[in-house]
């Protein structure tokens, strides 16, 4: 069984019930990495703290089914996801400046997850802690349970944020652009950090970022999300050797080379729609180079192109025609 | 943190200086002098120069000054023409019963007032909001001095509960002094409380939208410990500040409800030392409301300290 399956999820937000995710199927299996990509406003940061219940105060789930081990979470109501956070899932955020409570010590905040979630000795946590913070390779672990948060530097900040979440035990760790507010250097310790942590402990984790080459580092399967819907779904190499969907080859053409001749950088022209401008067809269809008249009837649901690779477009490449690109 | 308290002793002592600098030149605001201004129209010329010699008047002002910073440093606020006795003794005889009744009004107004903006702030929007600011509102705009009448009227005359007014020191009678203090701390009191529990939900708000109350909320903890161990602490950093202005307003709200509730308190002495033109008591009585008003402002800084680990660095 997955450990979460999403399926058709629909969350809205505001008074005017704007639709920042819509009809969005995936699902996490043990173990396993997947990778959420899309560019700002594709809706994945809502679809983090969706999954967590966390979301903020003007949005509401609106539809669709989120499943945590088969239980019905949205159906079992917020107490049900009390007792998953902080135990089943956990999250670290993109901000490690300010995701820690500026007023107690860093120690102090990993050791509460441990005497409340996991009801250890104040003493039993204390030395747990420690081993965390030597785990997730914060340098003198042992003074450094002692500090505040101003006095660390981001990568520490985001490596404590770890910590945390490695104390829950939890089976899903949500890690929402995780890197992307530190330096290129500490990001890639950071990576490396999350993927030994990964191999040890076996967890499942959601990966989101807008930077496909954190995706291809991180990622066993890939999901992505396009102005609150899913495009295109698929195991990471596949993604990268044979996506489908216009928007994903879109992307993947706009990563700048460093081998090669020179050329022209390659762009998607146009934005993300605004949530109240989405199109009523397919969202990407402003946008799409292959577009045609059909594209603007509905938007195309997710379906299987190959087994494991979903695709919502109606035409996509290697799928009615055997064009399959370069 | 030594840094940041001897850089707020030193405004403190700032501060003090030109207080001390007003109080002194007091004397020289008056038409006339001191002298003739405490005797009335029927004093002869020779008592009000006899008085004028009694009060140092006659010396040449930088003289004067001396002796002034001469007696405060020593804590020698000098005589009270009206009372014939010293200012130091005749305010710290008051002090009890002013400091008994702003104290009790600052605990009733954070109390209250802190608890309600918290309820506010949780139930953001939703009835019980509504319901404790518009409360909060109403204690605000209601006048002291006519809440003080009412609550006399009421409690004192009408049901006899309470006595109408005086004070029993707590050394005599702790019962007797939660009588006589109850009703003009609450009347002092409410006032404040509406005011902290306006600024506390304010506070409130801010802080349960911030990044780590949701880390917090992910860690799985109750919705009770997340308001009390990760909200709160961080809201007190603005509420501790307002609670240092109320303090002072504290102090001087204290001298009405003195009038009203015939409490012998420093507000009193002070309101007897103007209508009596007594120069001495009023100079005395600024300084000493000065020093408790640094004190209370020193208190707050330290509390920031303690609270704030951020503070202690600057």
């Amino acid at each position: 069984m997955a450990t979460l399956e999403i399926d058709a999820l629909e969350v809205r937000i505001g008074a005017a019930g704007l639709k920042v995710l819509e009809d969005v199927t995936l699902r996490v299996e043990p173990g396993e990495v997947l990778g959420i990509v899309g560019e700002s406003g594709s809706g994945k940061s809502m679809l983090a703290l969706a999954i967590m219940e966390l979301l903020p105060g003007v949005a509401r789930y609106a539809g669709g089914t989120l499943r945590w081990d088969g239980e019905d979470m949205i159906a079992a109501g917020p107490d049900a996801w009390r007792k998953r956070r902080g135990r089943d899932l956990a999250m670290i955020f993109q901000e490690p400046m300010t995701a820690l409570n500026p007023v107690h010590r860093v120690g102090r905040q990993v050791e509460e997850v441990l005497v409340r979630r996991r009801g250890m000795s104040r003493d039993a946590a204390r030395r747990e802690a420690q081993a965390l913070f030597q785990r997730v390779e914060i340098p003198r672990a042992a003074a450094m349970l002692d500090a505040y948060p101003h006095e660390m530097s981001g990568g520490m900040r985001q490596r404590v944020m770890i910590a945390m979440a490695l104390a829950t035990h939890a089976r899903l760790l949500i890690a929402d652009e995780p890197t992307t507010a530190l330096d290129v250097t500490v990001q890639s310790q950071i990576l490396g950090l999350l993927r030994d942590l990964r191999r040890d402990t076996g967890m499942s984790m959601l990966f989101i970022t807008h930077d496909l080459g954190v995706i291809a580092e991180m990622a066993d399967r890939v999901a992505v999300l396009y102005a609150g819907r899913v495009a295109e779904t698929a195991p990471v190499r596949e993604i990268f050797d044979s996506a489908r969907h216009p928007y994903t080859r879109a992307l993947l053409s706009a990563i700048p080379k460093t081998s090669g001749p020179r050329e022209r950088l390659a762009s998607i022209p146009g934005s993300v729609p605004a949530l109240d401008a989405f199109p009523t067809g397919c969202r990407f269809a402003p946008r799409c180079a292959m577009r045609r008249d059909a594209c603007d009837a509905r938007a195309p649901r997710l379906r299987d192109a190959t087994a494991g690779h979903a695709v919502a477009c109606i035409e996509p490449f290697g799928y009615v025609s055997d064009e399959d690109g370069p | 943190m030594a840094a940041f308290l001897a850089r707020r002793l030193a405004g403190a002592l700032i501060v003090l200086l030109l207080v001390s600098l007003m109080s002194f030149a007091l004397i020289w605001l008056v038409p006339g002098d001191p002298a003739s201004a405490f005797l009335d129209a029927s004093a002869t010329p020779d008592q009000i120069q006899r008085l004028r010699t009694a009060l140092g008047l006659d010396e040449p002002l930088p003289l004067q000054m001396a002796h002034w910073y001469g007696r405060i440093l020593r804590g020698d606020l000098g005589e009270s023409i009206l009372l014939q006795r010293s200012v130091s003794a005749a305010l710290i005889e008051r002090l009890p019963a002013t400091l008994s009744l702003a104290g009790t009004a600052l605990l009733i107004a954070t109390l209250g007032g802190v608890a309600a903006g918290i309820v506010a702030a949780v139930n953001h929007d939703k009835w019980a909001d509504q319901a404790t600011m518009s409360a909060a509102l109403i204690g605000l705009s209601v006048p002291d001095f006519w809440l003080g009448l009412v609550l006399i009227l009421v409690f004192a005359v009408s049901l006899g509960w309470l006595p109408t007014g005086g004070f029993v020191p707590f050394g005599e009678s702790p019962l007797g002094w939660l009588r006589t203090i109850a009703l003009p701390a609450l009347t002092l009191g409410l006032v404040q409380l509406g005011f902290i529990a306006r600024i506390s939900r304010t506070a409130m708000l801010e802080v349960m939208r911030q990044d780590y109350v949701r880390t917090a909320d992910a860690k799985g903890i109750s919705k009770l410990e997340i308001v009390v161990r990760h909200c709160l602490p961080n809201a007190f950093i603005p509420i501790v500040t307002v609670i240092g202005i109320v303090a002072g307003a504290l102090l001087g709200g204290a001298v009405v409800i003195e009038q009203v509730y015939s409490i012998p308190g420093v507000g009193r002495l002070i309101i007897g030392a103007i209508a009596a033109r007594d120069f001495p008591v009023m100079q005395g009585g600024l300084l000493f409301l000065a020093v408790v008003y640094l004190t209370v402002n020193l208190t707050v800084d330290l509390i920031y300290a303690l609270v704030d680990p951020r503070v202690r660095l600057t």
